[in-house]
């Protein structure tokens, strides 16, 4: 077995993935394997017992959706008695900002990859403020996701077919070059995907009110885009995953209690450790002791050679880790170190254009004793608070070498 | 004929800069008349109509699609135009050099500084050969500065060195000069025309630095580490350097240091230090040269590093020595490049032996049926291995049948035999004349020689042939007429026995690389050294201090030192 090989061909199978934004759809209609009693959520798998607060908030808040539970303790009992199951987004070719939430009835991006032609998905993005991805669940967050569900939504699906497609692949190009690392930036990634839809949401909309509640949400949201990127990078993950032999990781997530990886050559076993903390700035009034564990699936982005990896394109937000410019240059050139290549599409105009960090590579992670730079956003400990800021965070060193010790018992090195 | 053409996009964007850049290079290209890079719109599209760019295929693109057309002289020189274009696109100044980032790996490091070809390795000795391996597998010279280096290890690692033509010097190698810059602990040395071969830190520092007192100056100066001349070993990095050092113009006198070295690889040494055809100075603190390497106005071995400096220097100083053989049997000879073998067929036993002396100098290992050593012995005589002399006097061959000198039966089989093995390069025969002897030994000689001659040009191949012939101008085989018999059959004829063997010996140099090793490339002499350093950082000071680019590897032990997950790596690094 070559493993240069398997990983060339798992990183070409990565850039070569061509995701193209085509429809949104019911998630029990469209998500494989999607079911009335199913939760999809971000990370590894979880339990109640062992949630965090925005998960269990989020839990919740997915439950009152749904019309299953009324508050938290019916929830909890839904899930405890195994009424309602628990799975990964993951697991069903999905994925979720923060604590990911998706149930059957909601609402979700459809991406098809043009080149390898499967299928990924992602939830709404419900902009900032109390929201269901951080735990919030008051009647507002309800009243919001139903507006979503009923009204942008099927908007959204008429605009997106009507437009023929977003080709994902090139907006997330562009917005490298428009200062957005594409994971905690991405305000021009927003207005391009603003600009796609525009025209055809003011021709296919029923009435100059709704197309005009709808562009506003989308405009007013720098992270409206983040979804449908985020489903992006997963089919560029699916393309290089399960690849015999590779030592590529091909998917990163977060639950808000346990960081897991997946490695291309190692099938679905996931690799999970302790999630950290993330260092970064607050909003006003909290503090470092407010934050919960690091919570998400947005680190797909990073699993394909964006986001944190991308730092030396998206000066603006290096604030966020109180640096410098500098900092940002260097915080992608240490990513080249544990990365197998450099991305044949997404450049960086700071480095002269240079491709981004791309397929992390397990031995390099182990041997160089460098774990991945994550760019994220913190959610507050409790259910309900929401966002309180955003920073950096890496995940745990033993996830790696977990991995590089099953890949070696596997492959008998 | 022009031909356009064209190539479609799909899921790519570029800056329009980059694609108006594209386009120049593009234009720009050998056979190109005239190229558009632009994106799909209509605006382009019109663009492109206008330069008769706008094949039906660019016409079909859509918004989102990168066109790609070009005009070129013929198909050919478009299509090979299109073919530039991803490495166009990704072609970039290694900008990161002059950003301050400390590279954590020798990957990253290798890539931020691309022309480094030499690693510094002075990391702690468990950790070094790991470092010096990943430094070889990149396609760079090491040096070794750690100690505790295994000697398992040091082979393992010269072994594989030698392989790629890299060079490991040490482990625990103190110092080095490449190309007028210091490696290690060293002296600031003028240039000049002495080589140095060191396999003592503090000798070879101490030999320069008296040389440039003295007046004089290196070309180079090879640290080997202090065990490279042991048996196991076996001096892989000083034949190296010794090589190196041979075919490097500037160097004009060798010097070659080390403590008493194990006699065989001295043997060894010394046989690659005559074939450099430059005077060297051995400086073996303490040891006696075997017989047949006595002094001469080759070799000279001295015993204190102040007489090792102060002979080289005068060696330097004096006019070119006239060591070169006046023979230069030389690359116009049209060998294939398999011939590389020597085939010598004497009728004379004390003829053959002397020749087997003589090649001692030129070719580690004659194979014979009367060897000099046991170890040499033909497996069987009728059947040559590598380089042979075989004695057809012998009593084996002279069973039942006249001696070679009056029946040339026998010889004239083994010529066509050996003539046919398509890596034999060279044959050398001695022709006796005198009473008792054939009476007219080249009248059968003669013939066979322009027949083998013949069949090896037929093939592709060219064969020299030596004939070394002896006797007098009384004899009465008519000495003249037999010379001159083959010399017209193209024969190469000499009157004395090591004079022929000294030109075949030559030969078998310019045909096997004089150390027995693959030859390493001289640009790891001339091209201006540029480093990778990862251990000591003094040692990355002093490189820049010299003006020497170089790259300090911010290095942590891997695996955090962990030996279960080293392991691991190690042996997924050597799949």
């Amino acid at each position: 077995m070559d493993i240069e090989q398997a990983n060339l061909t798992a990183v070409e199978r990565m850039m070569e993935s061509h995701p193209v934004l085509v429809g949104v759809g019911k998630a029990l209609d469209v998500i494989p394997g999607m079911r009335e009693d199913l939760l999809l959520h971000a990370g590894p798998p979880i339990t109640w017992e062992r949630a965090s607060g925005p998960m269990r908030g989020a839990i919740t808040g997915a439950l009152i959706f749904e019309g299953k539970a009324k508050n938290e303790a019916e929830a909890q009992k839904l899930i405890e008695s195994g009424e309602i199951a628990l799975e990964p987004c993951h697991h069903h070719n999905a994925v979720g900002p923060m604590a990911g939430l998706t149930s059957a009835s909601m609402q979700v991006y459809i991406i098809e990859d043009k080149k390898f032609g499967h299928n990924t998905f992602s939830n709404l993005n419900e902009g900032y403020g109390k929201v269901l991805r951080y735990g919030a669940y008051s009647e507002e967050v309800i009243n919001r996701l139903t507006w979503m569900n009923d009204t942008m939504a099927p908007l959204l699906r008429d605009a997106i077919e009507a437009s023929g497609g977003i080709d994902m692949k090139a907006l997330i190009s562009e917005q490298l070059h428009m200062g957005d690392e594409a994971h905690n930036r991405n305000k021009a990634g927003s207005i391009l995907f603003l600009k796609a839809l525009a025209p055809h949401i003011a021709r296919v909309a029923k009435d100059g009110a709704t197309a005009g509640d709808v562009l506003q949400a989308i405009g007013d949201n720098a992270l409206a885009v983040l979804n449908p990127v985020m489903a992006a990078c997963k089919a560029m993950a699916i393309a290089a995953h399960g690849i015999e032999g590779s030592t590529i990781v091909s998917t990163m997530a977060r639950n808000g209690t346990d960081f897991g990886i997946r490695v291309s050559g190692l099938g679905d076993q996931w690799f999970t450790g302790p999630v950290g903390n993330p260092k970064g700035l607050y909003f006003p009034g909290y503090t470092a002791e407010d934050g919960s564990g690091d919570i998400g699936d947005s680190t797909i982005t990073e699993t394909i050679g964006i986001g944190g990896f991308a730092m030396a394109t998206a000066p603006a937000i290096v604030t966020f880790v109180s640096g410098t410019p500098k900092d940002a240059m260097n915080a992608t050139l240490e990513m080249y170190e544990i990365n197998y290549t450099e991305h044949k599409y997404f450049t960086m105009p700071a480095l002269d254009f240079r491709g981004t960090p791309t397929g992390i590579d397990i031995r390099k992670v182990v041997e160089t004793g460098i774990t991945p730079r994550v760019n994220t956003g913190i959610a507050h400990k409790d259910a309900g608070v929401g966002q309180i800021g955003a920073g950096l965070v890496r995940p745990p060193m033993s996830i790696f070498e977990e991995a590089l010790v099953a890949y070696a018992e596997k492959y008998g090195f | 004929m022009s031909a356009t053409k064209t190539e479609i996009r799909r899921g790519t964007y570029y800056d329009s800069v980059v694609l108006m850049q594209l386009q120049l290079s593009l234009s720009k290209l050998p056979g190109v008349v005239n190229a558009g890079v632009m994106m799909g719109t209509e605006a382009n599209k019109e663009l492109l109509e206008q330069s008769n760019l706008l094949t039906p295929e660019a016409k079909a693109a859509l918004l989102d699609d990168l066109i790609i057309a070009i005009d070129g002289d013929d198909e050919t020189s478009a299509e090979a135009a299109l073919a530039q274009v991803d490495s166009l696109l990704t072609r970039r100044r290694s900008a990161a050099a002059d950003q301050d980032y400390l590279p954590q790996s020798l990957d990253a490091a290798s890539k931020m500084l691309p022309e480094a070809n030499w690693v510094l390795v002075s990391v702690p000795g468990r950790y070094a050969a790991g470092v010096a391996r990943d430094s070889l597998a990149q396609g760079k010279h090491v040096f070794l500065y750690s100690d505790n280096v295994s000697l398992e290890d040091e082979i393992s690692l010269k072994q594989s060195a030698a392989e790629k033509g890299l060079l490991v010097m040490g482990p625990d190698c103190g110092t080095a000069i490449i190309n007028g810059v210091g490696l290690g602990f060293a002296n600031s040395i003028r240039r000049g025309s002495i080589g140095v071969v060191g396999a003592s830190g503090t000798g070879l520092q101490q030999v320069t630095a008296r040389i440039h007192q003295l007046g004089g100056g290196i070309t180079h100066a090879i640290g080997t580490g202090g065990r490279d001349l042991s048996e196991p070993v076996s001096a892989i990095t000083a034949r190296q350097a010794l090589d190196l050092l041979a075919g490097d113009d500037d160097t004009r006198v060798i010097v070659l240091i080390s403590k008493p070295p194990a006699a065989a690889v001295a043997d060894d040494l010394l046989r690659v230090a005559r074939a450099t055809n430059k005077p060297v100075v051995v400086n073996f603190i303490g040891y006696r040269p075997p017989a047949h390497l006595q002094q001469d106005e080759q070799l000279h071995f001295v015993s204190t590093l102040d007489a090792t400096a102060e002979l080289a220097v005068k060696l330097a100083q004096s006019p070119i020595s006239n060591l070169q053989s006046p023979i230069s049997p030389s690359a116009h000879l049209p060998f294939a490049p398999e011939q590389r073998y020597l085939r010598g067929l004497f009728s004379g036993g004390t003829l053959a032996y002397e020749a087997l002396l003589l090649l001692q100098d030129y070719v580690p290992k004659v194979y014979s049926n009367a060897p000099l050593n046991k170890a040499d012995k033909l497996a069987n005589s009728l059947t040559s291995q590598a380089h042979t002399i075989v004695d057809l006097g012998e009593d084996e061959f002279t069973v039942g049948r006249l001696h070679p000198m009056m029946d040339n039966t026998l010889r004239l089989q083994r010529l066509a035999q050996e003539a046919a093995d398509p890596e034999v390069a060279v044959l050398l025969l001695d022709v006796v004349l005198g009473y008792g002897a054939h009476p007219n030994p080249a009248g059968e000689i003669a013939p066979a020689v322009k027949k083998a001659k013949a069949e090896a040009e037929a093939q592709g191949r060219y064969l020299e042939i030596v004939t070394m012939v002896a006797g007098t101008d009384e004899d009465p085989q008519d000495m003249a007429g037999q010379i001159e018999q083959l010399e017209q059959a193209g024969a190469r004829v000499e009157t004395n026995n090591e004079t022929a063997t000294r030109y075949v010996g030559e030969l078998l140099r310019t045909l096997n690389p004089l150390s027995g090793l693959p030859a390493v490339d001289p640009v790891a002499l001339h091209q201006p050294l540029a480093g990778i350093n990862v251990g000591v950082e003094t040692f990355t000071e002093s490189l820049k201090a010299q003006g020497a680019p170089v790259v300090h590897v911010n290095w942590k032990p891997p695996a955090g030192g962990n030996q279960k997950l080293m392991g691991i790596l190690e042996r997924m690094k050597r799949k």
